[in-house]
């Protein structure tokens, strides 16, 4: 049967700060290109449109100024790059409590709005995606009486790496996974974390691994081009440079790695809130001149990254799935994986390496560069596998789902 | 008899435009101007409108109505290199202004640097570099050196004594002085070189306060300034007021009265028969050496510290400082002379003090007078920038080396 989908999203490429618009876009194609009829909530009017889906701005369309809008509530360190960053002007967003409360509001108002949307909609489910709109999805399933699906990208264990995390998150959280009828997550590895950390039922949650819309990149000039010609090499991390993705992990292995070898730079690209200290701290610890910090990267130059990279490296101390290694397996640049996280669930051609373990994870990242025979063959048949996942067979989990649901 | 010295600093650096990581290998153009927030044509034609053309327009006037007024200067050779660039009227300027026999240059590093502290060969290649690019611009040729912020030490007097310098200036620091004052000539130990110290009091009056309305001496005139300076009488031989040109008109804007407070001085000054104006050589002839002073820590004229703590502080600004200088074995390494020249000639704006000033965390969580400088949105920026460009200045030098 083809269903009609209400589905809650956040944020949506390129309006995205990080990988949780792609990842929605993802299954909400995939479900359309297999007949099902998606209509996607955003909280606010962006000048987004799309073949496939029908958007629906939660707030009345309104001018451009509500981008701005929207990019200072995506600030919060949770789907952001970090404490400060840029606002499209250039200026210095700070973030303090005060937006920590706008955006809680913001999900809030989104829970109110919901509610009419589910009034003024037919649909058979209801799909939601991460907590900023689980209350959205509640509010449409008491409105609706229909089925809730809540579907997790990444908990707050995740972003606070398990310290500190922020108990109002955590509730709207937990209270999502209660009221919803089914649970999806986004590998097994977040599986386990709702199990354990949010105390929901093994049963109750399915694992739907995230895809990847592969378009083969075209191939780019390398970065550090005399670097490069001269025989050195470049070990890429790539990511928000928070807790969650362990960077200075990757900076202690940096320096054991350097003490071995002098022809490796190491590129950090990503802001976020350790970034100052990561800078600091590269300085610190000797290696300053073997390690870059190009800032945030979008669009042809993160491939033009990865394609200058000997090795990229996950560093996650805990990554829900992780698209990373799969955009870097795709520019054909072998990947060094944390375990802790999903993506090491759907790539065997992959180094993998406890992220707490930075010894092996310097040695790990000695073998990729000193056999290239290795490398190859991480990079031909990380390739291969990266080119079989695709969003349809997420989308099947969903679909298996709904039909559960609605029989 | 008290004299008054005034010596002012003319510098700008070249600052590295906004050079990524993905500039690195594709272009070496670190000091371009096509952002706007570093362009250093548009920084230079902003301070010397604000600034240097009418401070030099006065000084000119001062110097044609009295015939008794002195004044010094040094310029760093990279402001001399954008003014003849972006600038030229304005160096013309000073020029005039040099032209007349009342005012001395003084002799510092071509490229405005803190070579002392790393390569003593580099050093006085940059010092030479300077003398004759002073004799190129001015038809002078400097007899007293200053080092860069004022950094000075013992060794630094000791060498500018061995240079054949006549003369060179510091900071007049309590810390080393004692209960002596600065208002005297001094020598290193171990030297025969006079030394001119800094009344820092006197000249952050000026430089510093002169339109702080929190502060007891504000509104500051000429009459008052006057006054503070005979009040030495008796005391002081020569008293040395040391600041940055910048001072006037862009520290210090025009509607602080700072414009208002120059022109009177010399009028001011002497009323009071007993007080003079000298260029540092001729405070120097004037007064005989009363004592020596030991200056072991390297002393500058900057922040509560007066060490080189804003320059060198944190690990960022060795990191960089210290990357900079290892590429000097490789670039000797360089036999094409053109190459070599061209490398020297980046590498050296890259040694400008001001690059690791932009790095310096000392006070960067409240917005402070760092900060205030730096066209850089954080010190972090500033030094991810400058270790990007330094990479690339690497793989030049090391692509032109063998």
């Amino acid at each position: 049967m083809s269903y009609d989908v209400l589905m809650f999203g956040w944020e949506f490429p390129p309006h995205n700060s990080g990988g949780l618009g792609v990842a929605c876009r993802g299954i909400a194609r995939a479900l359309s290109h297999a007949g099902h009829n998606v209509t996607f909530v955003l909280p606010e009017h962006i000048p987004v449109s799309d073949p496939d889906i029908s958007l629906v701005f939660a707030d009345k369309p309104s001018s451009v100024s509500n981008t701005i809008h929207t990019q200072h509530l995506l600030s919060d360190t949770a789907y952001a790059d970090g404490k400060r960053r840029l606002n499209s002007e250039g200026a210095v967003v700070d973030t303090s409590s005060s937006e920590t409360l706008t955006l809680m509001s913001a999900v809030r108002d989104y829970g109110r709005q919901a509610e009419k949307i589910a009034q003024l909609t037919d649909f058979d489910v209801i799909h939601a995606h991460d907590w900023l709109t689980y209350p959205a999805g509640i509010a449409a399933k008491r409105a609706s009486g229909k089925p809730l699906v809540t579907h997790i990208h990444a908990t707050e264990h995740d972003r606070t790496a398990g310290q500190g995390r922020n108990e109002a998150v955590y509730d709207i959280e937990k209270s999502g996974f209660e009221h919803a009828d089914h649970v999806l997550s986004v590998s097994r590895y977040t599986k386990s974390i709702l199990e354990d950390k949010y105390n929901i039922s093994e049963d109750k949650i399915t694992p739907a691994h995230n895809g990847i819309t592969e378009t083969p990149p075209e191939d780019l000039p390398p970065v550090l081009r005399r670097w490069k010609r001269r025989g050195n090499k470049i070990v890429l991390f790539l990511g928000r440079q928070t807790i969650q993705k362990g960077p200075d992990h990757f900076l202690r292995a940096a320096k054991i790695l350097s003490r071995k070898r002098e022809d490796v730079m190491f590129i950090m690209a990503g802001s976020g809130d350790m970034q100052e200290d990561l800078i600091e701290r590269s300085a610190e610890l000797g290696i300053g001149d073997r390690v870059l910090f190009p800032g945030f990267v979008r669009g042809a130059k993160t491939n033009r990254l990865y394609q200058s990279a000997d090795l990229y490296v996950l560093s996650s101390v805990s990554e829900p799935f992780g698209i990373t290694p799969l955009e870097s397996l795709l520019n054909k640049t072998p990947v060094l994986i944390s375990k802790q996280s999903g993506v090491s669930e759907v790539i065997s051609n992959a180094l993998k390496v406890d992220f707490w373990e930075t010894d092996r994870m310097a040695a790990k990242m000695n073998t990729a560069l000193r056999f290239p025979s290795v490398a190859n063959i991480l990079a031909e048949k990380g390739h291969k596998e990266v080119k079989e996942i695709n969003w349809s067979d997420t989308a099947k989990i969903c679909v298996d789902c709904y039909n559960k649901l609605t029989r | 008899m008290a004299s008054l010295c005034l010596y002012f600093q003319v510098h700008q650096p070249h600052r590295l435009d906004d050079y990524s990581l993905f500039d690195i290998g594709e272009h070496t153009a670190y000091f371009d101007d096509h952002n706007k927030q570093t362009s250093n044509r548009r920084l230079l034609q902003k301070v010397a409108n604000k600034s240097y053309r009418p401070t030099t327009r006065l000084l000119l006037e001062l110097v044609k109505q009295y015939p008794e007024f002195r004044v010094s200067f040094s310029f760093s050779g990279t402001v001399l290199d954008q003014l003849s660039e972006y600038d030229p009227e304005t160096l013309s300027l000073f020029q005039e202004l040099v032209s007349f026999d009342q005012v001395e240059v003084l002799a510092e590093t071509s490229h405005h640097t803190l070579a002392f502290f790393y390569d003593r060969d580099e050093f006085e290649k940059q010092v030479d570099l300077h003398i004759e690019k002073i004799r190129n611009v001015f038809g002078q040729t400097p007899r007293v050196f200053r080092n860069t912020e004022l950094a000075y030490n013992n060794e630094v007097g000791r060498w500018a004594d061995a240079y054949g310098f006549d003369g060179v200036l510091a900071e007049g620091w309590d810390e080393v002085l004692g209960w002596r004052s600065p208002n005297f000539v001094y020598q290193p130990p171990k030297a025969e070189i006079p030394l001119l110290l800094k009344n820092y009091r006197l000249s952050d009056d000026i430089a510093f306060r002169f339109s702080r309305e929190d502060w007891e001496g504000w509104p500051l005139t000429a009459d008052t300034f006057a006054r503070w300076v005979s009040d030495h009488n008796g005391n002081a031989e020569v008293i040395n007021l040391f600041m940055d040109y910048e001072t006037f008109g862009e520290h210090q804007w025009e509607s602080t009265g700072i414009f208002a407070f120059l022109e009177d001085l010399p009028e001011k000054i002497l009323a009071d028969p007993d007080n003079d104006f000298k260029t540092v050589s001729e405070a120097i002839e004037a007064y005989p050496v009363r004592d020596s002073v030991d200056v072991q820590e390297t002393l500058t004229w900057a922040d509560t510290e007066r060490d080189l703590s804003a320059w060198l502080g944190n690990q960022m600004q060795h990191t960089a400082i210290e990357s900079l200088y290892d590429l000097k074995e490789d670039i000797e390494q360089i036999k094409d002379d053109s190459w070599y020249q061209i490398i020297v000639s980046d590498w050296r704006r890259l040694q400008t003090s001001d690059h690791f000033y932009y790095m310096c965390t000392k006070w960067s969580h409240d917005g402070d007078v760092h900060a205030y400088f730096s066209p850089y949105n954080s010190p972090h920026e500033a030094y991810t920038t400058y270790m990007n460009a330094v990479t690339d200045l690497r793989e030049r030098v090391l692509a032109h080396a063998n």
